[in-house]
């Protein structure tokens, strides 16, 4: 098996003994390599962090500036040496500087997706395939019944239901790093030019975006104890704030969710949801498939989500497949709630 | 089928009633006949699809779908109609396919046989996206579960043409899909529809719980009391067709036509020598002139055949507290007393012993009204205290209004330590209970926003009957619609759920439960299959009884 040569699980997470690192470790290392800034997957405390430069910025802004001891940039594209391990990143096309890592070890080739998509987003390089013998690869909708729609016609909803309900506040609900900075893109490329009001947790990233030559038109800061003026107008915050926002009955705000777990009813029902939106910064089953087909892998490995359905699919095609069991991923930004965690949560309770 | 689809996709995540009133009115304004009465009809639940069963539905995705992955798709999900359409595969479509009308959809699947069925439906489900497929499989299992009942269609009817809601419900039973006639009408392009129903039913008054507070404030003059009857609430209905023909309809308070049920009664109220009335009354069930509580009631209920042995062994009656109608003409708009009296001289005339009067309570102040509600035996209700839960009161000079207006009736339950609940979740129990789900989280209805939602207030898991235990079972297995390890989400809201009625011994605050207390010994009195979600308690009901 190509992946237990290079690749060990430790409890700190992935590590590649050949060239003494951890990816995306769970726990405080000397050498770690991070694939995005999400926070189950890029954590503070490492001795030494190897990132995009892009994720290394977003680390800064999310842990402050003193979240590793040194770090090191490595542009897409570009090769760096590893004791006797090759590595390289990839754009991933999940977020602004995420990355797939290839390693490269005795001729053979690991790709560690992280978390990816196929769908365009105009906030983030496109996902490319990188052929390999062993592709690790998330599976977050790693089931048949998640094929995500268009995104743009999932905006297209939120402007309808401006018109219906034109006198109330439509609080969308989207996660602080990537889905809102794409969100906000979404909307100005349907044409609504009106003023977006952003919630304070979303600033600094959305600046951050900005710096990097996206236009969001005009943004404001949103002030809570003013929501019932805002009837009409749109209100981006993260999930944890959908709530306790909503709550604000005077305002007779509509809750809107942008996430891939809007697919299915029940999940959106649980939350109160009463506008779905299915825009996801992951793969579909569709694009899971196609991913681990374009890798030209013969050995896969899956990771967070729901494994099984894409393990049996792999193995019904002849390829080496199994599940890997990392704990601790799925859990991104478990104080606001992301995409990750409703699925986990809501298979945990009531 | 597109816009039916979006409509029912809208609605089914909208919380507010008065936002699903909207989005109805405005799928009327922008939808041409038939197809927006195919609407109306498949809301209101006049449309049924006999051959399109579930297993139909699993056969035709077995035929395309991995068994595995649906089987790891619909443990997931929880839902098959949401299952299938979700992973139904895409074809390609046509033009054509994709702007298919409902009316086309519904008329093809009503006229196919059941060997046409399979292929049918199967060709449509292909031309549908994703939303129309749902809507299409909610649409002919004929179970939405989209918190839009009938009332609320009708209700939208009603705003859609500028006409007062009852108007509609009274013409209702003379309609049929797909309503031409009715939008024909509300357009302003015909006269009003002909009610040839010589037997329709009437949008029942519905009463406030009463609140101790108001009653200083309340001239105890100004009301009747009566007693408040532990039945069900019904309307005989009865009248002649042009030939001359009897017809009588007894229909639920929510306008549910349950005459099969009760052959007995309608027999009775048939040999009435009258043309044409309408009654407003309890059904109970009298053995030996005595009136049984309603545990001896629930034995006719839910039953699909009437065997003869239960009518004689549960006979039943109709306690008669109000005349809407009487010789062709309507006394809704007559003041209660006048009303009262033309029923009293009614029943007096009655030839029917299956049918009497509630009689009015007498009370001379607030203090001997209060009496009678705790001791309904020494007030004059003798042997028949057991069918008691309590006091009605009714405005002497009020009209018979439709619906719940505010400040006309009210009831005064006798037991204040019971609440109704909807079932929320369900979980099995242990030992000999292991396979069967026995344990009940309940709820109330509390504000959220503008909208109603439920909140769980506790959960119980006896006081019911093994017989009772195994309906509940079987209930929650019908109506799950969400899995959380051991623990079922039971289909609850507005128009779907299970109304339990909960005793308990008083209510403590908490800090633990999302309502902020919770009930002491709770356990379930009796399961008010009868009863819709959305007339259960409300929050306000248990944290009153803090106080205290």
């Amino acid at each position: 098996m190509v992946a237990a040569e290079c690749l060990t699980l430790t409890a700190a997470g992935l590590y590649c003994s050949a060239g003494d690192f951890y990816i995306d470790p769970l726990r405080p290392v000397p050498h770690a390599l991070i694939t995005h800034g999400h926070s189950d997957h890029a954590r503070p405390g490492h001795s030494k962090v190897l990132a995009t430069p892009e994720t290394l910025a977003i680390m800064a802004i999310r842990c402050g500036p003193a979240f590793a001891k040194s770090t090191q940039a490595l542009a897409y594209g570009e090769t760096l040496k590893l004791g006797d391990a090759e590595v390289s990143f990839h754009p991933a096309g999940h977020i602004l500087g995420s990355a797939q890592i290839l390693i490269s070890l005795n001729g053979k080739r690991i790709v560690v997706s992280g978390d990816y998509k196929r769908q365009a987003d105009p906030t983030c390089s496109p996902f490319e395939p990188v052929r390999c013998d062993c592709f690790i690869t998330e599976a977050t909708f790693g089931l048949p019944v998640f094929r995500h729609p268009d995104p743009s016609a999932e905006t297209g909803k939120l402007l309808a239901s401006l018109q219906i309900f034109p006198e109330r506040c439509h609080i969308v609900g989207a996660y602080a790093l990537g889905k809102a900075q794409r969100l906000l893109a979404l909307i100005r490329s349907a044409g609504y030019d009106r003023p977006i009001f952003l919630h304070n947790s979303l600033a600094e990233l959305t600046r951050y975006y900005a710096g990097t030559g996206l236009a969001f038109g005009e943004l404001r800061p949103l002030i809570a104890t003013e929501l019932p003026k805002l009837g009409g107008e749109i209100v981006l915050c993260p999930p944890m704030a959908l709530e306790s926002l909503a709550l604000r009955g005077d305002a007779e705000p509509r809750k809107v969710f942008a996430s891939g777990w809007m697919r299915v009813r029940a999940r959106a029902r649980q939350r109160g949801i009463e506008l779905p939106l299915v825009i996801s910064d992951h793969a579909d089953w569709d694009d899971l498939c196609r991913s681990i087909i374009d890798s030209g892998c013969h050995e896969l490995l899956v990771t967070h989500g729901e494994s099984d359905a894409l393990v049996y699919w792999a193995q019904q095609r002849g390829m080496a497949a199994s599940p890997l069991h990392l704990m601790g991923y799925g859990q991104e930004d478990i104080e606001g709630q992301g995409e990750e965690r409703i699925g986990t949560a809501a298979e945990g309770s009531p | 089928m597109n816009r039916f689809a979006a409509l029912l996709d809208k609605l089914s995540f909208e919380p507010s009633r008065n936002a699903k009133v909207r989005l109805l009115v405005d799928y009327f304004k922008s939808t041409p006949d038939p197809d927006r009465g195919f609407a109306l009809a498949a809301l209101t639940g006049a449309l049924s699809f006999r051959h399109a069963k579930p297993k139909l539905i699993k056969t035709l995705i077995a035929e395309r779908v991995d068994p595995y992955l649906f089987d790891l798709s619909y443990d997931y999900v929880g839902d098959l109609s949401e299952t299938v359409a979700l992973l139904w595969p895409r074809v390609e479509r046509s033009a054509e396919q994709e702007s298919i009308s409902l009316a086309t959809v519904v008329q093809s699947l009503m006229g196919a046989s059941s060997v046409e069925q399979p292929h049918l439906l199967a060709g449509l489900l292909d031309g549908l996206d994703e939303t129309g497929r749902w809507a299409l499989l909610k649409l002919i299992t004929g179970a939405m579960r989209i918190g839009v009942s009938a009332r609320v269609a009708k209700q939208a009817v009603a705003e859609f043409g500028d006409r007062p809601a009852h108007e509609i419900e009274d013409l209702w039973h003379a309609l049929s899909p797909p309503y031409l006639e009715l939008f024909a009408w509300l357009e302003g392009r015909a006269g009003k529809p002909e009610t040839d129903n010589p037997a329709p039913f009437r949008s029942a008054m519905l009463a406030h719980a009463l609140d101790e507070a108001d009653c200083e404030r309340m001239p105890l003059e100004d009301f009747r009391a009566e007693w408040k009857w532990d039945g069900i609430r019904v309307q005989a209905s009865v009248g002649q067709t042009p030939e001359g023909r009897k017809i009588v309809n007894l229909f639920s308070r929510t306008g549910e036509d349950i005459s099969s049920a009760f052959p007995d009664i309608v027999e009775a109220l048939a040999q009435e020598p009258l043309a044409s009335f309408a009654i407003d009354g309890e059904l109970l069930i009298l053995r030996d002139g005595r009136t049984q509580p309603f545990g001896v009631l629930q034995q006719r209920l839910n039953r699909k055949l009437v065997s003869a042995k239960l009518l004689t062994d549960y006979p039943a009656h109709i306690r008669a507290y109000d005349i809407l109608a009487l010789d062709g003409e309507d006394l809704r708009p007559l003041p209660f007393d006048e009303r009262r009296r033309v029923l009293e001289s009614f029943i007096a005339a009655a030839k029917t012993a299956r049918l009497d009067l509630s009689p009015l309570v007498k009370a001379a102040n607030w203090n001997e009204l209060a009496a009678a509600r705790r001791d309904p035996a020494a007030a004059g209700a003798g042997i028949d205290a057991d069918a008691i839960e309590g006091i009605m009161l009714k405005r002497a000079d009020s009209a018979y209004l439709p619906g719940r207006p505010k400040g006309f009736w009210f009831k005064w339950k006798r037991d204040p330590a019971t609440v109704d609940a909807v079932l929320m979740y369900a979980q099995r129990g242990h030992g000999k209970r292991s396979s069967l789900y026995s344990d009940y989280t309940f709820g109330v209805w509390r504000n959220r926003g503008d909208a109603e939602a439920l909140v769980p207030v506790g959960k119980a898991y006896f006081g019911f009957t093994d017989a009772e235990l195994r309906e509940l079972d079987l209930y929650v297995r019908n109506h799950t619609v969400d899995r959380f390890g051991p623990v079922r989400e039971i289909a609850h809201g507005k128009n779907a759920g299970l109304v339990l009625e909960i005793a308990f011994e008083g209510v403590n605050r908490s800090t633990r439960h999302k309502s902020g207390l919770a009930m002491r010994f709770p356990r379930i009195s009796r399961i008010r299959w009868d009863k819709p979600a959305h007339e259960a308690d409300r929050i306000e009901t248990l944290e009153a009884m803090l106080k205290t």
